[in-house]
């Protein structure tokens, strides 16, 4: 079963009197455990696609199906629990919970969805580890350097154990050599998962790190 | 709501200005609170404290005490009515009085009466006084000779009874006649004969309904009596209910204010948090998680604001000068307290709203 396919999505904003078409009939399947680039200049719709893949956005026409389950026409209330089940995201503005230790901003995930705390303890001290952030559970954001807190928001996406990582441009806002890193780590959490993800970047030099890179402009997708 | 918490442990600071102005509204509520049940129980003690369940005036009375006369003839129709099962006689006189010979002079009021006050013996010898406990913040002492009224009646205070006061003046507790006598020596004009009292207790049977007894004694008495329930005749005091009604008002208004406070700051904070709370819902948290939270920290900062302007009212009421009745009740800080934390529940979840329309995707941008 493909982790995510996007049929024919349609996204037009209102502003004032004028509409823009920011996705013009996007379709694209995902593959169960394939890591997607999506390359494209600023304003073609990057954000608008990995919105309406989370369930963050809701589509103006088309289907979205995720894990086997359409979700273009769920509520609000069920799309939140659907993202707190099922998506991981990682925003293009990092967003840690400011007065958190890094372990407990993963751990926000788990208290949000009920899981068992002490299953999610080790989970968050997992993930720390494995994204070289073993000792650094304990501080709070502003304590922590760009990369740590990226890495932060990486670990908190993949709390929850989700089958689809959404991630906007992870490496805008760090320098080549670390986004570099922040790439690799995250492709190979995300292969030692066995989970699908997107990866938003303007970046082409990075696109090597997925499977696989679709490229995106004016809202329409290339074939 | 782990998140609230400890944003609260962590970030206290920010929560100061809303508890500490919630403090004073505490302290407030709690010090109005006070005088009101100070006031009133200083007031209505002779009347709480009646074991019988009605009391009769003379009809001209206009139901004040002061004013009424009921003579033993009255007294006698009043015993004959059916349902009656034993009257009381009461009379009171509002005095000053000195200890001792001193030139200190206190207030009391000298109560004369036959029995059937709750925690007060059967009366004392004539020239003895059973005294209100706060009479002692006059510097009254068991065994003191009290001068009452200008002509000096003397009475010894033999032991302390509590809650029995009248218009905020400690009770003197007397037989009838050394009350009469000193009724006529403070008001000569308005001195009355043996057998004749101000009011008569009515203690009903077990088995009557004390208002149709009310209403029977009245039509016995062919309208010459005023006979009513003790929380009638409570109502009926001067300045009670308008006491009453006028601080309930304050301290409403106080709520009020609390609650405003509470939904002021959390409307603020709301929206300074309104990014935050985008990506908690973007990944996963319903506006009622969120909301739970806000209404969490509303109630613990309700719940410091309280214990801390607990302890200021209740510093405040030490240092108080005796003449102002401020009495903090236990079930006036019971009050306040559920009032401040049901304040505190509607003031955070006026917040709901602007909680429900952070949009999720505000998080993405
Ligand atoms: N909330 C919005 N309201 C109106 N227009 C929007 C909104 N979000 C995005 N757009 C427009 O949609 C287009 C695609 O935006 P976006 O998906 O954010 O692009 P990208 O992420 O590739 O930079 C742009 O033209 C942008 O201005
Ligand atoms: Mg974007």
């Amino acid at each position: 079963m493909p982790a995510l396919e996007m049929t024919d999505v349609r996204k037009t904003y209102r502003s004032g009197d004028t509409e823009v078409m920011a996705l013009d009939r996007a379709s694209l399947t995902l593959g169960d455990d394939e890591i997607l680039a999506l390359v494209g200049p600023s304003g073609s719709g990057k954000t608008t696609l990995l919105s309406i893949a989370g369930g963050l956005l809701t589509p103006s026409d088309g289907s979205v199906v995720v894990g086997g389950e359409e979700i273009s026409s769920l509520d609000a209330k069920a799309l939140t629990r659907f993202r707190r089940d099922k998506v991981g995201f990682v925003f293009q503005s990092v967003n840690l919970v400011p007065f958190l230790t890094a372990r407990e901003n993963l751990l926000v995930v788990a208290e949000m969805g009920r899981r068992d705390a002490k299953e999610s303890r080790q989970r968050a001290d997992t993930l720390l580890d494995e994204l070289d952030l073993g000792d650094r559970g304990g501080n709070l954001p502003n304590q922590l350097s760009g990369g740590e807190r990226q890495r932060v928001a990486i670990g908190r996406a993949l709390m929850n154990e989700p089958a689809l990582v959404l991630i906007d441009e992870p490496t805008s806002a760090l320098d080549t050599k670390l986004g570099e890193q922040v790439m690799e780590l995250i492709t190979n959490e995300v292969k030692s998962r066995s989970t699908a993800a997107i990866i938003v970047t303007h970046d082409t030099r990075m696109t090597h790190y997925a499977d696989r890179s679709v490229e995106i402009s004016d809202g329409v997708l290339a074939a | 709501m782990r998140i609230a918490v400890r944003e609260l442990l962590r970030r206290p600071g920010r929560f100061a200005v809303a508890g500490s102005a919630l403090t004073l509204l505490v302290v407030l509520l709690l010090l109005l609170g006070g005088l009101l049940d100070g006031l009133y129980l200083g007031s209505t003690g002779l009347f709480r404290q009646q074991e019988s369940q009605l009391v009769a005036y003379s009809a001209d009375s206009r139901d004040a005490i002061l004013r009424s006369r009921l003579d033993e003839d009255l007294r006698s129709e009043i015993d004959g009515v059916d349902g009656v099962e034993a009257t009381y006689g009461v009379g009171v006189t509002l005095v000053g009085f000195r200890v001792d010979g001193g030139d200190e002079m206190g207030d009391a009021t000298v109560i004369g009466y036959e029995g059937a006050i709750s925690g007060v013996p059967e009366p004392p010898e004539p020239g003895e006084a059973y005294a209100d406990r706060r009479l002692e913040a006059e510097g009254v002492e068991v065994g003191d000779t009290l001068e009452l009224g200008p002509e000096r009646v003397p009475v010894t205070v033999v032991d302390w009874v509590d809650d029995v006061a009248y218009l905020l003046q400690g009770g003197l507790l007397v037989e009838p006649d050394t009350w009469r006598e000193v009724l006529a020596s403070a008001r000569p004009d308005a001195s009355l004969p043996d057998g004749t009292f101000q009011m008569i207790a009515v203690g009903t049977d077990a088995d009557a309904d004390p208002e149709q007894v009310a209403a029977a004694i009245d039509d016995a008495t062919g309208g010459a009596t005023s006979t009513l329930t003790i929380d009638d005749a409570i109502a009926a005091l001067p300045g009670v209910d308008e006491q009453t009604s006028t601080f309930n008002q304050i301290i409403t208004v106080t709520f009020v204010i609390a609650g405003l406070v509470v939904a002021l700051f959390f409307a603020f904070v709301t929206v300074e948090r309104t990014a935050q709370y985008g990506v908690l819902k973007a990944i996963g948290s319903s506006s009622g998680q969120i909301l739970a939270g806000l209404v969490t920290q509303a109630v613990v900062v309700t719940a410091g604001a309280f214990a801390l302007g607990g302890v200021i009212a209740l510093g405040l009421a030490r240092i108080v000068p005796p003449g102002i009745p401020l009495v903090l009740e236990p079930s006036r800080a019971l009050f306040v307290a559920i009032g401040m934390l049901v304040t505190a529940v509607l003031g955070g979840s006026l917040t709901l709203r602007r909680v429900i329309r952070i949009d999720p995707a505000s998080a993405i941008s």
